[in-house]
């Protein structure tokens, strides 16, 4: 068990290595990446001063050098547009992604599982039916098209939700107002339900599907039967002895699944204006931003990888085979 | 007696020929049997044609702006008898006509996106499964590298800095796509390589090259289609929203992501019109595509229809 988690360690520490590796050489691609840091009427001497001032003018090596110890210390230089350094506001708008995310995650696995396994346990009928087409259809919806559906008919049309905002609950948690914490929590979630069921859906679609042919493929084995003929009641047989080996491949895709999640949320964020990163972002790339694009990728690129580490140790928890 | 070995290779040629039909025409009755795979291949005809001939159908300029017409409601009448069936934008443009020559624009990147992506990942997972040792190791590690990277981001950190373009979407679109070509082309690699047949080649002295490409390769092409099928339903969502984040086409290219960005503006005038078009247009191509790929992965492979 230690072995496994020193090796995911170490593991995580090489990717994170690779993510600054990519996000220099992404900088570079484009030719001299001074001009993206200066403005278009800039004249020749400021161009040069800002190049020798932010070290393009270095050999390249010492420039990812010089680029890895600042990544390392957070230090990704002054947004071009905020006049702040870029990962203090990146890291101010984390909480709220966080909670975007988080949300969406739970939804999403809360509704798959259980549409999963009543689509393999009607299997062939209507039920299955319905549920499948639905989630067919979740895979081939936008997220961000899905946003802008529920804010016309949900939003606009019914005024049932509120078609943007966000109310804060980890911000002040974090900073130990527990009483604002949790007063604020009941609207935090009211202000979460349509980014969050947009960000989710897609996720939601493909584990339910996942979690249908697990489970397919698990109530067909011997111990099933077994437990069947034993005389134990559906309920037993389904739950503890089908859904409890049918849903490891899901914990596995759930680490990965993140990944798209955090992706959904950079586009949807901006559909609802949520004041996450994913906003951030969007306002970072149209203002060409370029320290804040950076800081935020690298920060949530962290944020996934710690993620996927962390669901890899609960696998292993849960998985007795894996003792790698 | 000469004849004999020809007229044998002859009959050969030709049962094999007979056996193509007689799958093309399995590949049809298993297709009308399953009746959602031929609509959805219909769509997909449908989209094809608009992509191509869009500026011979299309019923006007899709950039010529009309303040004066702007925000019309589908169906309202434009300038000299003309329509604007599904209505016109903030800018007076004909949303129909940016709708038929935003079908180019998502079906060309992500066709080229997965040939991109296919061509990069086939042969990195035929040479990492053929040969295996460090070539493979090292093929694999930036593999798991790149996929513990939410792509999107990876996207939107080239793009920003690279620049809007239909090349630069493609080719960030495609390198995305590679790892999953890889690792399915690496593992069948790893077990067609102690095939009779691949051994049957290399004593009789063909080249890694043309053992790697014309008796590997080909065997592997079915279970790719399955991929690329799935594949460039997801590229064309990543086009849109990548579009929709500005970081697409340039903006005198309608594309329906652009469109979807454009339509947020008016979402609290509720100029719905603007926001579903494009959007069903997504999403009806996107389903066409996941319904061929999961119809094509049954066709394939029936062992699997039976467990679902």
């Amino acid at each position: 068990m230690w072995t496994f988690i020193a090796r995911r360690l170490l593991q995580s520490i090489v990717v994170i290595f690779g993510v600054t590796l990519i996000s220099f050489v992404a900088l570079q691609i484009g030719g001299d990446p001074t001009y993206l840091f200066v403005s278009e009427r800039a004249t020749e001497e400021e161009i040069a001063m800002v190049r020798e001032a932010l070290g393009f003018d270095r050999p390249l090596h010492v420039q990812y050098l010089t680029y890895l110890a600042n990544v390392v210390q957070g230090e990704f230089g002054n947004s071009l547009s905020y006049r702040q350094p870029a990962m203090e506001i990146v890291l101010g708008a984390l909480p709220a992604t966080i909670e975007l995310t988080i949300f969406a995650m739970t939804f999403a696995i809360a509704l798959a599982i259980p549409l999963g396994v009543f689509a393999a346990l009607y299997r062939g009928t209507p039920v299955d039916g319905g549920i499948m087409t639905v989630a067919m259809f979740g895979q081939s919806v936008p997220g961000f098209w899905l946003g802008i559906m529920m804010i016309l008919f949900f939003g606009l049309s019914l005024g049932w939700f509120p078609i943007s905002g966000h109310v804060p609950f980890l911000m002040p948690l974090l900073e130990g107002d527990f009483a604002t914490a949790f007063a604020n929590l009941p609207s935090t979630l009211y202000y979460l339900v349509m980014p969050g069921i947009a960000v989710s859906f897609y996720s939601l679609s493909r584990n339910a599907r996942l979690v249908r042919s697990s489970m397919l493929e698990v109530l067909g084995q011997d111990y099933v039967r077994t437990a069947r003929s034993k005389g134990l009641n559906e309920r037993t047989v389904v739950v503890h002895h089908a859904l409890r080996n049918a849903w490891l491949p899901v914990v596995t895709m759930i680490g990965l699944e993140f990944g798209f999640l955090l992706g959904g949320v950079v586009v949807i964020e901006t559909v609802f204006s949520y004041p996450g990163i994913g906003r951030l972002v969007f306002n970072a790339i149209n203002q060409r931003d370029i320290p804040v694009v950076q800081a935020a990728v690298i920060v949530l690129s962290v944020v996934f990888i710690a993620l996927n580490l962390i669901v890899d140790l609960v696998y292993a928890r849960i998985d007795p085979r894996v003792k790698l | 007696m000469t004849d004999v070995p020809n007229d044998g290779l002859r009959r050969l040629a030709a049962d094999n020929r007979s056996e193509f039909s007689r799958e093309l025409r399995r590949a049809g009755r298993s297709m009308v049997a399953a009746k959602w795979p031929l609509l959805a291949l219909l769509i997909l005809f449908v989209v094809a044609f608009v992509a191509i001939f869009g500026p011979m159908i299309s019923p006007m300029d899709p950039n010529r702006q009309n303040i004066m017409l702007r925000l019309a409601e589908p169906l309202a009448e434009a300038r000299r008898g003309g329509t604007f069936w599904l209505g016109s934008d903030a800018l007076g443009r004909d949303v129909l006509s940016r709708l038929l020559y935003g079908a180019r624009i998502s079906l060309l990147v992500g066709v080229c996106a997965i040939a991109v992506g296919g061509t990069i990942g086939v042969t990195a997972g035929l040479v990492s499964g053929y040969f295996g040792g460090w070539i493979d190791d090292v093929i694999m590690r930036l593999g798991d590298i790149q996929l513990a990277f939410p792509f999107i981001l990876l996207a939107i950190m080239f793009l920003v800095v690279l620049g809007p373009g239909v090349i630069n979407l493609i080719l960030v679109l495609g390198i995305g796509q590679w790892v999953t070509y890889a690792r399915i082309v690496r593992g069948q690699t790893l077990s067609l390589r102690e095939k009779e047949y691949v051994e049957a080649a290399r004593a009789l002295g063909d080249s890694t090259t043309s053992i790697i490409f014309r008796t590997i390769l080909p065997n592997i092409v079915a279970p790719l289609t399955v991929i690329a099928s799935f594949n460039v339903a997801s590229v064309i969502l990543a086009e849109a929203a990548l579009s929709f984040l500005g970081l697409g086409v340039p903006p005198s290219v309608p594309t329906w992501g652009s469109m979807l960005a454009e339509s947020r503006e008016q979402l609290i005038a509720n100029k719905w019109w603007l926001a579903i078009f494009p959007g069903l247009a997504i999403v009806l191509t996107v389903l066409s595509f996941n319904i061929m790929g999961d119809w094509l992965r049954d066709f394939l492979d029936p062992r699997l229809k039976e467990r679902r």
